[in-house]
């Protein structure tokens, strides 16, 4: 009874469960740890003029002011960048699903979409700047935005394509047969059918967006004012974290950990707050 | 124009009529349809010409630097000193190189067991919990990572790994101390293993739940413990997925800018030890970028680490994909 019991094949198999458990605990800790840093290291430098008031003079020597300029000019950015890339996002995920599916073009689109994806936000912001250059437009909140929507587009786009995907056949059948024409089918069964889909997309790129730092180096620039115009530089969160841990002051560097903290804050609620819409909007969706 | 009954009407008139019906015309549906079907498959030819677009733009801009010299020089070339025009990318590859490795290398055993985990033995309620963990992970800015290695995993390869391998591993060329700092390119590997692992475990999860489940119970009905049927059964009927997972990880791993170069040193020399500093392309692009209109050829050099950043990519990630989309469109059909 007892070989039995520990014959090697069952050792084997305690062992590699133990490895399981351990890799699983140290992702967890791993995203544990972050977090604690961030906040442990941000939090005493987080006060509420942090928030509410754009840099002062010398505010990179350690004197008084906040980042409130990056977060709005980050908002705007992200916010721009978004509805940009849903613009063109949602035909191109609508046109994949009611006319192409399976098709050769329809799978070309797709290994496209797959391989923007996973092309760096340095490479988005080196072309985004070429493309500047060419147009003659300088740094401004407006190229930052349309690299940020470039980089958000294929994400988005994927993300709304898998649940399309899990969308019931019969419903779009049932539309087609009662007489819809596809365009119809499109925006009344298929939109509504994957609304929770669509705002779960729609935050994942503005999480992703808000966060990007390397394409917005070179296109949107950085400026202490907030942005009035669209024409003008624009600071973001990002890059006020990088400058401010660049500079020699330890004062400064804690605003740096202190606007890390900030946009890890907005990161979470939107992270967050995707899950909790989603949930509530699936009530509304045909299972 | 004819309606129904066969009378001549003007276009304005139909149109007019069309207004004025509770219900849309047959002919104004169909016209709608055909419409949005064009402008729709306009717009969905963007990502397809996004990828020519970007690749033709660096290649234009890049040309001054990759024509002027012979390619070998420029990809092997050792010296980057842009004020005399010379532009070697060697150090700044295999900086790359081997931030990515050992990033992956780290990444890649803890990735598989996790996803093994959750698509094999976990409980829903396991798995429902880990997905937000995941998520959260991957949701998390790069420039936070770069903070956390600042102030985390620099100082912990300074203070700890550091002294240990000078101690008991020093015989180990590679793993040679040869510097004072903890800006190295394990520091950098070991924030990027944890930034791509939200995403390798995803991907490898999606591979490891296309295994129909009759192959599983068949396994395990003739008396297969899980590990035996995992490592029969599950995983050589998905290894090329896996590998693509990887190589696809290893593709997001490469372009990972701010994060890497906040914590690796961006010191513009060959490495030789993973406690040496080493410069990555993507830091090199993103480090000078401000500056470099005043040098010749300086910006268009900086975008030929780009065209070499994307090049590598789009070959890794059109492999992998072309393998996944396989492999997962199985299911799909």
């Amino acid at each position: 009874m007892i070989t039995k019991r520990w014959s090697r094949r069952r050792i084997t198999e305690a062992f590699v469960k133990g490895m399981m458990f351990i890799s699983l605990a140290l992702v967890a800790a791993s995203l544990g740890v972050i977090l604690w840093t961030v906040i442990i290291r941000g939090l005493p430098a987080l006060t509420w003029d942090m928030v509410t008031q754009t840099p002062k003079g010398g505010y990179y020597m350690g004197k008084a002011g906040g980042v409130l300029n990056a977060i709005i000019g980050s908002l705007y950015l992200a916010g721009g960048g978004t509805a940009m890339a849903l613009l063109f996002s949602l035909p191109i995920a609508l046109y994949l699903e009611t006319y192409l599916g399976d098709s050769t073009w329809g799978r070309y689109v797709r290994l496209s979409l797959d391989v923007l994806w996973g092309i760096p936000s340095i490479v988005y912001g080196a072309f985004g700047f070429t493309l500047m250059l060419a147009i003659g437009l300088r740094a401004s909140l407006l190229a930052g935005i349309i690299v940020l929507s470039l980089l958000e587009l294929p994400i988005m786009v994927r993300a709304m394509d898998e649940v399309i995907r899990r969308m019931p056949v019969d419903l779009e059948q049932a539309a087609l047969a009662l007489g819809s024409t596809k365009l119809e089918v499109a925006l009344r069964v298929v939109t509504r059918q994957m609304l929770p889909g669509i705002v779960t997309a729609i935050l994942l790129a503005f999480g992703r967006g808000i966060g990007d730092a390397a394409s917005v180096l070179f296109t949107a620039g950085y400026t202490d004012r907030i942005p009035t115009s669209l024409l003008r530089p624009t600071a973001s969160l990002p890059l006020a974290v990088f400058f401010q841990l660049a500079t020699p002051y330890p004062e400064v560097q804690r605003r740096g950990y202190a606007s890390a903290l900030i946009l890890t804050i907005i990161v979470l609620i939107v992270s967050l707050g995707s899950r909790w819409m989603s949930s509530r909007l699936n009530k509304y969706t045909v299972k | 124009m004819e309606d129904r009954n066969g009378i001549f009407k003007s276009k304005s008139l139909v149109l007019a009529e069309g207004r004025l019906q509770t219900r849309p015309s047959a002919d104004g549906r169909a016209r709608a349809d055909r419409n949005a079907r064009r402008a729709f498959s306009i717009i969905t030819m963007l990502p397809v010409l996004l990828i020519a677009v970007i690749s033709v733009a660096l290649i234009w801009r890049a040309w001054p630097v990759v024509g002027d010299q012979p390619l070998s020089k420029t990809i092997f070339g050792v010296a980057w000193r842009p004020e005399e025009g010379s532009f070697g990318f060697w150090p700044f590859i295999t900086g790359t190189a081997w931030v990515t490795m050992v990033g992956m290398l780290l990444a890649v055993f803890p990735c598989i067991m996790v996803s093994l985990y959750l698509s094999e033995y976990a409980h829903t309620a396991t798995r429902s919990l880990a997905k937000p963990v995941l998520d959260l992970l991957a949701a998390i800015p790069p420039v936070v990572y770069g903070v956390w290695g600042l102030l985390a995993i620099v100082p912990f390869v300074e203070h700890v790994l550091a002294p240990f391998a000078k101690r008991w591993l020093g015989a180990v060329p590679i793993l040679a101390v040869n510097q004072p700092t903890g800006f190295s390119i394990l520091a950098g590997g070991i924030v990027l293993a944890v930034m791509v692992a939200p995403f390798i475990i995803s991907v490898l999860y999606e591979i490891f739940a296309t295994v129909p489940d009759d192959l599983r119970h068949a396994s395990l009905a003739v008396g297969a413990t899980r590990w035996q049927t995992i490592r029969s059964v599950v995983i050589p009927r998905v290894l090329p997925g896996i590998v693509a997972g990887v190589v696809l990880g290893a593709s997001r791993a490469l372009g990972e800018t701010i994060a890497v170069l906040m914590v690796i040193g961006n010191v513009a020399k060959v490495p030789s030890s993973v406690f040496d500093p080493a410069y990555p392309l993507p830091a090199l692009i993103a480090n000078n970028y401000g500056d470099m209109m005043s040098i010749p050829l300086y910006d268009a050099a900086l975008l030929g680490a780009a065209l070499v950043l994307l090049v590598v990519i789009l070959f890794f990630n059109m492999a992998s994909t072309l393998v996944l989309q396989q492999l997962l469109g199985r299911q799909w059909t």
